[in-house]
């Protein structure tokens, strides 16, 4: 009992605790919101408060949502509430500590420190800009952010678009032929709408005259394209690149993200309706193209993020790339497999898959395979429409 | 009420819940929200519900969930046979239009589907909506209406108020995410395979004439089984079956039988890569350590 917090005296009361707490929970990535905070305080009511473990086990019901939360909760609980007797200052919400750190923190500053051979290295950016301070010496390998503004035009000529599209709407519909299991009233189908039916026999005395029917209608399948364009994938991303602008035009609802040492969304570029002005824009956006790859990373932040919004069970995640990943490969895996849990299918195009005796040793490739839907080769246009029969039986 | 009384009185039916399950069933009925079980298949996530509506001895009613539920099937349905023929009687008679119209869109000729029947019950009922993570988005998202409202619309008959609010057990085991919004609105405890000394409790409750050695000898060897790369892990209904089993064939010592004991992990192993991982010399080392 004595290690449970002290508050500073002008603590104003338990319910500004409770936000404090709730407060606490959402800086490290619980989704709790005022709503919360209201019936832990409830929930309280319900148990003896002074007790810690009731006190625990009652905050654990009411705040976690999901097996995650659970595993993270007990050191929150114990970091808030528990806190060796230590004076907590500041008891209102807003608190300073972030998690956003954690994940760039030690490794990638590893593999500049490498990659940058002799010197000083590159100070780490931040995932949102402009690398901070630009380091004197060599750089060796591509895992440092190219900087060098890459004008896409020049990779992607129009007609290659157009020939892309026509192989993207190709594409699209053999992904699409995806029928629901709810019945909808329809002028044609396999069953008969017995609602409808009973209220137009009203008008003729009971008399059915006409059956409606009713069918299973299509449910579109999403897509979800990931492209990698970093160094390594060079070569290929002109292809790429004109297959997304296709499979844009193809579906306006189809999503589109490039990805090399960060996660960039252009959807919205590449639905502008002049070619090469999408084009344009989206060298901005690409800004680090054909730089270091960080797959891992970039897929991480992918499921946490526009995942959450966009990719349910009728999406088909695209990941166009060849599998080198400066990051390590259990994060890769990780990844896919919570993206997996949305309950998506995934397809990795591999441009290198295409050589005679490539085998999937890189190993975040290796480590990506147990969740992948389908695997297959993509170097050319002509690949791309190959796909074709395989999609329509995923 | 304290919760460590409805941790006993679920004992007492036969249900051992670990500490934070029961805190999170006392605050489901203190607070009179939903309760969201999450955990794999065979933990005893339904159980929760049965014996929930024994201790507050009222009904249970059940949802099961599936691909494609849709509203006919969870909320109401018009008898339309029914209808069709009162229509044709009505018919007969020459009864006008508007009153046969009034009879067959009346509270007789609607079939209440589990939703609707469990807001209007005179006593609170038990709602178990089982495997909710089968159902797709669409009806996730009408059961937060239905959930946080308590009231149903039938366009013909106008809006039906809960007569009384059920306690909503909903259950998942992770086939799919479900959305923040439902996660949000129900309070959430994870069930997980039960440690030693709670199977321990659960298999004297439900199999009292077993005894102590061979009940040591059964949990160990089922816990350690766990531990094993296996596609599917034996549940606790997996578990009281292999008892069962062991008593019908009238063994006293897992160790005793090795042919008996690859026989019976029929009712434990459910694939058969499981059965073909565990061999019989993995099963007689499992079984002899925990001896």
């Amino acid at each position: 009992m004595s290690q449970v917090t002290k508050f500073a005296a002008r603590d104003p009361g338990p319910a500004a605790r409770m936000a404090g707490f709730t407060a606490h929970l959402r800086a490290h990535g619980l989704r709790v919101g005022v709503g919360e905070a209201d019936i832990a305080l409830r929930a309280l009511t319900h148990v003896q408060a002074s007790n810690p473990e009731e006190t625990r086990r009652a905050l654990k019901t009411v705040c976690t949502g999901c097996a995650e939360d659970v595993a993270q909760f007990d050191n929150l609980f114990d970091s808030y509430w528990l806190n060796g007797g230590r004076v907590r200052q500041k008891i209102m919400p807003g608190l300073s500590e972030t998690n956003s750190g954690s994940v760039q923190s030690s490794r990638p500053a590893n593999t500049r420190q490498v990659a940058a051979g002799a010197g000083e290295t590159t100070a780490p950016d931040d995932g949102n800009g402009e690398v901070e301070a630009d380091g004197t010496g060599k750089l060796v390998a591509t895992t440092v952010q190219n900087l060098m503004k890459k004008d896409l035009r020049d990779l992607v000529q129009p007609e290659d678009i157009a020939e892309a599209e026509v192989i993207a709407r190709r594409l699209g519909a053999a992904l699409r032929d995806r029928r629901s299991r709810r019945r909808k009233a329809a002028r044609k189908g396999d069953q008969i709408h017995f609602r409808k039916l009973i209220r137009q026999s009203l008008s003729t005395g009971g008399e059915p005259l006409s059956l409606p029917k009713k069918h299973r209608p299509e449910r579109p399948l999403k897509i979800a394209a990931l492209c990698d364009v970093s160094g390594s994938m060079t070569l290929y991303a002109q292809v790429f690149l004109a297959f997304l602008a296709g499979l844009m035009r193809a579906d306006p609802a189809t999503d589109a993200y490039l990805f090399h040492t960060r996660l960039v969304r252009i959807a919205d570029a590449l639905r502008d309706k002049d070619t090469l002005r999408a084009l344009g824009r989206l060298s901005v956006l690409a800004d680090g193209f054909g730089g270091g790859s960080k797959i891992g990373q970039s897929l991480t932040q992918f499921s946490r993020t526009y995942a959450r919004r966009f990719v349910d069970g009728r999406t088909v995640v695209l990941i166009l790339s060849d599998g080198y990943d400066t990051n390590a490969p259990e994060l890769l895996g990780t990844a896919l497999a919570k993206l997996k849990n949305r309950g998506c299918k995934i397809i990795w195009l591999n441009p290198l898959k295409g050589w005679d005796g490539y085998q999937p040793i890189a190993r975040g490739m290796a480590a990506a395979l147990p969740h992948l839907d389908l695997f297959r080769p993509a170097n050319r246009l002509a690949d791309l429409a190959a796909l074709e029969p395989e999609l329509t039986r995923l | 009420m304290q919760w460590t009384t409805r941790q006993t009185a679920m004992a007492e039916q036969g249900y051992i819940a670990s500490d934070d399950l029961a805190m999170a069933v006392h605050l489901a009925l203190s607070l009179g929200r939903p309760l969201l079980l999450e955990g794999a298949a065979g933990v005893g996530k339904t159980e929760v519900a049965r014996v929930l509506a024994t201790i507050c001895d009222t009904q249970l009613i059940r949802l099961q969930c599936y691909e494609g539920l849709d509203a006919a099937q969870a909320i109401y349905e018009w008898n339309y046979q029914r209808q069709l023929l009162t229509i044709r009687a009505a018919a007969e008679d020459g009864e006008t239009g508007r009153s046969v119209e009034q009879r067959i869109f009346s509270e007789e000729f609607l079939l209440e589907r589990p939703l609707l029947k469990a807001i209007r019950q005179p006593q609170p009922p038990v709602l178990l909506i089982d495997e909710i993570d089968r159902a797709d988005e669409e009806f996730e998202a009408y059961l937060l209406e239905v959930l946080s409202e308590y009231q149903i619309s039938v366009p013909e008959l106008g809006t039906l108020t809960a007569t009384s609010r059920p306690i909503v057990i909903l259950t998942a085991n992770g086939s799919r995410d479900l959305s923040d919004a439902l996660r949000r609105r129900c309070l959430y405890a994870h069930v997980d395979y039960p440690d030693r000394e709670t199977e321990l409790a659960i298999l004297k409750a439900r199999c009292g004439e077993v005894e102590d050695r061979l009940a040591n000898q059964i949990i160990g060897f089922v816990q350690s089984l766990r531990q094993e790369e296996l596609e599917k892990k034996p549940g606790i209904a997996e578990m009281l079956d292999f008892s069962a089993a062991l008593m019908g064939l009238g063994i006293a010592d897992l160790t005793e039988d090795p042919k008996l004991l690859q026989a019976s992990l029929a009712t434990l192993l459910k694939t058969e890569a499981d059965r073909f991982n565990i061999t019989t010399e993995i099963a007689q080392r499992l079984a002899g350590q925990a001896a």
